[in-house]
């Protein structure tokens, strides 16, 4: 060795790996002060207005309106004369190619789009950008296609749009949600009225530009902003067709809203998701099933994953598993890149969540949860298990829609079926085992509209989606998503 | 009372449940590439990046293993191995040269006084089709002259072939003769076919008493692949949660960029945890990649996307 | 002084590249040069359209919707062009907006050709559409531009790859599409463009052993032959519409494949 090479830096090794910030720049979004409504291709002036925040960090973002009935009136009707003006008499492949330049547009605004869904819902960044957005933009692509060629999806049947649709989404997935009810209903040749969420009003205020830049004509799409109050005028109104997503609760109310009313009605409403591992399944990549099944968007999905019904003989590992598993998910800033769980959307929704999680602590259940640094501003909720739970508890029935999963046992097939089964909801299951018999003799009897086997939380625009009983009727999504925007002479 | 007959011998029947991580070998293809391309999506930047940077250099392995290898090469590389950047002496070491065994006694001497070991391939690297004995004695010959580890090739002709215990005995012998050098077991997993039989190989090479699973022998196209470092990872992982028992990882051939580095050390961090940071569990196989860690180190240091004009090649 | 324009060199286009023909012949059509393919041109082309089936057909149905949209744009953006190698402006808007038309396809051919099949017996029985391979095309005299597009995109919206003999009294049209193509992010080889005598070109493609599929929409008095030597590897013979749409015109280049598993537990 040379002097030189002595000299040679020999320092040890140090402990801990700690990834600086990556944050995602906010300038790519251009936030007015003040939001209207978007009726008949202009901005109206609201009467009334609210501020919207960012959960993650309670700062005021814009303020936006909300809806009065009459206000909602106006939207409706602007619809109406869109619909019967000329969007109804325009031919498919015409309407197609709106949609085509929608879809088009929220390509090449995508990461614009993404940023603005991260700051006003409290999603990490990594999912707007590669889940919401890619998955928007796609499905205006898919139902663009069907415009014209809707004597292909109902042979013999001469299907006609409805006319006016009123959709009324969530907070989840907010321009997912819009995505889902628009593109098709439009397709089909109706015109909408939408109410996004009202903690979550941006993204679909913001697609306004996107129609402006498309040229779709005025009225054809109409968003009002608001709470409650702003849906129940919508579904007051005058519309064809009404479809929600949302809780169980106000699906209900609705549906009692519209009985004898001869409009249309499509619901995607709660779930508590039994998601099943048997002892053959290929285990890491179901414990990774498992945890993307609920604290995927911080559990805030309707078809989460939110009750873990292991098979007894795998018990211990699949938990150990689990519980490490845990400590590497990162809670923190929505826009940093690196964060795995984001903000809880709303105060109110927190509320909820501790409520029940404190139910669960009483009712005698054991909780776990990893070693977490909250940021102090901000709505947050720390990644839950909870074992040692029984089917009765408030935690194994009611949808929590936060990050918190509870775990039961089984012992055969057969009464994994039972207590998956063994609720008001059934909107999604999911299924581990690498024996490809058991995993279709388990959808042929898990009582659910969407089966993930090996995999979950899937969606494709071409794939349909909704739920048995309590959580709704109708399906979004494929060729069956065109149906409720329908009528057949 | 007449008996039953004993078992035939060979015919085991696990009737204890034994260490249920490590029984299955069932590897989900999409679920496990999914999991690889995820984190391979960490985004690491500024002060952690150059952490991870330095730590790569200290891991690395600098490889030289062509048919034209002569001393005046290896003794280059062996200096390039002391002192990655010239102008830098902030830069460490990186932890061995990885070389074929005529090129061992070069190595040795020029490395003399340096904390860099001298790992030499073995065992008919790389095809690994040659008779046991020849094996070994290649295996005791690169050990009495002064390798400090052997990297040795797995027989994936058996393997495929289902002689699971032909495969594991040759380990076995190969860590005999190996004395107080240190083992590296060479699955070829770009030879395997499905990530079952990745997950499957690296239970036996742990079982067998290697101390280094490692993925490949570089002259393969498809070699150290994220998915592929994930099973066997998460292998490594089961056998320690199982027995306690620590082996190390060692990815090789293909990863040629410092952002590739980057995203295996990412793998590492969250699947084993920092134990396995450090140049005793953790290796990579690579030549081309050591300037690429360098440009970046660089750049981070001084702002400027940097030119290879700049940085020798040994 | 009037300025002197550059004039195009109407090449073949295979396996997205633009070679002159292997033969150094050319014809004048139109009132131009333009290459005239030999055997051994279709010979190539057929092989790039081999090497780029594989991953044409492994690529999402999305994916490849996007890929055909883009052709379109790119289309609507060379319109002058095509109307001046053609009937005229209506029938380029014909023909982009068919393109459109079959572009949405792509991810609805499985839910309207597939099907979930009720057996009896306790298995899971799907049929799924698949694309057969390689596809000769012989595309129509007329109309030039929208004969040409009507034959191309079906065949490729399903995952095809394709082997087109052009139009010999107007290849100009056929030329100008190899150049949308070219700049369409469509993988090369997945449309090769042959120009030259039909007579010469599609007795070679109709016996060719490694092609899948012919379209003799092009074919006029040659087709009891070409079904002939087409026998030789049971081709599947298309007798497509020559300025149509329809989603049959696309499951003529399909196979269909169906699978069986038990449910059990």
């Amino acid at each position: 060795m040379t002097e030189l090479e002595r000299k040679q830096d020999r320092a040890p090794i140090p402990a801990g790996w700690e990834y600086a910030t990556a944050p995602e720049s906010r300038e790519i979004v251009e936030l007015r002060e003040r939001y209207g409504h978007f009726v008949g291709g202009e901005w109206l002036e609201p009467k009334e207005s609210y501020a919207t925040i960012d959960p993650s960090s309670e700062e005021p973002l814009a303020e936006v309106g909300q809806a009065t009935e009459e206000e909602v009136g106006l939207a409706v009707s602007a619809a109406r004369e869109a619909f019967e003006d000329g969007w109804s008499k325009l031919p498919g492949s015409e309407r197609a190619k709106y949609l085509f330049r929608i879809a088009r547009i929220l390509q090449e605004r995508s990461r614009e789009f993404a940023v603005l869904e991260s700051l006003n819902g409290g999603k990490p960044i990594r999912e707007s950008r590669d889940v919401d957005l890619p998955l928007s933009a796609a499905h205006f692509f898919y139902y663009a296609g069907w415009a014209d060629k809707l004597e292909y999806a109902f042979p013999n049947r001469q299907p006609e749009p409805l006319g006016v649709a009123g959709q009324i989404i969530p907070w989840n997935f907010p321009l997912l949600m819009l995505a889902w009810k628009i593109a098709p209903a439009l397709a089909a040749g109706n015109t909408v009225v939408l109410k996004p969420a009202e903690t979550t009003p941006l993204s679909a205020l913001l697609f306004c530009d996107v129609l402006r830049q498309a040229e779709l004509p005025a009225g054809v799409v109409n968003i009002v902003t608001g709470d409650g109050r702003a849906g129940a005028a919508l579904v007051k109104g005058e519309v064809d067709k009404v479809a929600f997503t949302g809780s169980t609760e106000v699906g209900k109310a609705i549906q009692r809203e519209l009985a004898g009313t001869g409009k249309k009605l499509t619901l995607e409403l709660g779930g508590k998701a039994a998601n099943v591992i048997f002892d053959d399944a290929a285990l890491d990549q179901a414990v990774e099933g498992i945890v993307n099944g609920i604290y995927f968007n911080q559990g805030h999905v309707c078809c989460a994953g939110s009750r873990l019904l292991v098979q007894e003989s795998i018990y211990e590992p699949v938990i150990s598993k689990l519980k490490r598993r845990l400590a590497t998910l990162r809670v923190g800033d929505p826009l940093d890149k690196n964060t795995d769980v984001g903000a809880i959307n709303s105060r109110a929704q927190l509320e909820k969540i501790e409520e029940l999680v404190r139910s669960g602590e009483e009712e005698g259940a054991e909780i776990y949860q990893p070693p977490c640094r909250l940021p102090e501003k901000g709505y947050w909720f720390v990644p839950t298990v909870f074992t040692n739970v029984a089917q009765s508890y408030r935690i194994s029935q009611e949808e929590i829609f936060g990050p918190v999963l509870s775990v039961l046992t089984f012992r055969t097939p057969d009464e994994a079926v039972e207590k998956a089964n063994n609720t008001p909801y059934g909107l999604s299951a999911g299924v581990w085992t690498e024996k490809g018999s058991r995993i279709l003799s388990m959808a042929q009897k898990l009582r659910a509209g969407v089966i993930w086997a090996n995999t979950y939380n899937r969606f494709d625009p071409g794939s349909p989606f909704g739920g048995y009983k309590e959580s709704g009727f109708g399906r979004e999504g494929g060729l069956h998503g065109l149906e409720p925007y329908l009528k057949f002479e | 009372m007449a008996q039953a007959p004993a078992l035939p011998a060979g015919f085991e029947l696990p009737l204890e449940p034994r260490h249920p991580r490590t029984r299955s070998v069932s590897i989900d293809q999409v679920a496990v590439e999914e999991r690889a391309g995820s984190l391979a999506k960490r985004s690491i930047k500024r002060e952690s990046k150059v952490f991870a940077l330095e730590l790569a250099v200290r891991m690395t392995d600098l490889t030289t293993l062509e048919g034209a290898d002569t001393p005046g090469k290896v003794a280059a590389l062996a200096s390039k191995a002391i002192r990655p950047d010239p102008s830098d002496a902030a830069v460490p070491s990186v932890a061995a040269v990885c070389i074929y065994p005529n090129l061992v006694p070069t190595a040795v001497e020029r490395l003399r006084g340096s904390d860099v070991k001298v790992a030499s391939v073995a065992t008919a690297f790389p095809s690994g089709q040659s008779p046991l004995e020849a094996k070994l004695e290649e295996v005791r010959w690169v050990v009495e002259h002064g390798a400090d580890e052997v990297d040795m090739v797995i027989d994936r002709g058996a393997f495929l072939a289902g002689r699971y215990a032909k495969v594991y005995d040759e380990i076995v012998r190969v860590k005999e003769a190996c004395g107080g050098a240190h083992l590296k077991v060479i699955l070829e997993t770009g030879e395997l076919g499905t990530y079952d039989n990745v997950r499957r190989a690296s239970l036996l090479a742990m079982a067998a008493g290697g101390d280094f699973i490692k993925t490949s022998t570089g002259k393969l196209s498809s070699a150290a692949t994220l998915p592929v470092a994930l099973v066997m990872l998460e292998a490594i992982r089961d056998v320690y949660e199982e027995t306690g028992r620590r082996v190390g990882f060692k990815p090789a051939g293909g990863i040629r960029s410092a952002k590739q580095a980057v995203q295996h050390l990412v793998l590492v961090h969250e699947t084993l945890g920092v134990d396995w940071l450090t140049p005793d569990l953790y290796r990579f196989g690579a030549s081309s990649l050591l300037n690429d860690i360098l440009m970046q180190l660089r750049k981070e240091k001084t702002g400027r996307y940097q030119s290879p004009d700049y940085f020798t090649i040994d | 002084m009037t300025r002197l324009p550059i004039r195009k060199t109407y090449k073949l286009f295979i396996g997205g590249e633009f070679p002159r023909s292997e033969s150094g012949r050319t014809y004048e059509a139109e009132g131009q040069n333009v290459a005239l393919a030999s055997r051994k041109d279709v010979r190539d082309a057929v092989r790039a359209a081999r090497a780029a089936f594989g991953k044409w057909a492994a690529m999402t149905a999305y994916n490849r919707g996007q890929v055909l949209y883009r052709i379109a744009e790119m289309m609507e953006a060379r319109r002058a062009e095509f109307a001046d190698l053609c009937s005229g402006p209506k029938e380029v808007e014909r023909s982009i907006d068919r393109v459109v038309w079959y572009a949405g396809w792509a991810d609805k051919l499985a839910q309207v050709l597939g099907s979930s099949n009720p057996v009896a017996g306790p298995y899971f029985n799907f049929t799924v559409p698949e694309p057969t391979g390689v596809v000769g095309i012989l595309a129509p005299g007329e109309p030039a531009l929208a004969g040409l597009v009507s034959r191309i995109a079906p065949a490729i919206v399903g995952g095809n790859a394709a082997v087109v003999v052009a139009s010999e009294s107007h290849p100009l049209a056929a030329v100008e599409l190899a150049e949308v193509l070219a700049t369409a992010d469509v993988p090369g080889g997945v449309v090769n463009i042959l120009t030259g005598r039909g007579e010469e070109l599609a007795p070679v493609l109709a016996g060719h052993m490694d092609v899948n599929a012919l379209d003799v929409s092009g074919a006029d008095g040659q087709v009891p032959e070409l079904e002939r030597l087409a026998a030789e590897n049971v081709k599947r013979v298309v007798h497509g519409a020559p300025d149509d749409q329809s989603p049959w015109e696309i499951a003529g280049f399909l196979e269909l494949k169906t699978v069986w598993h038990p449910i059990g537990v």
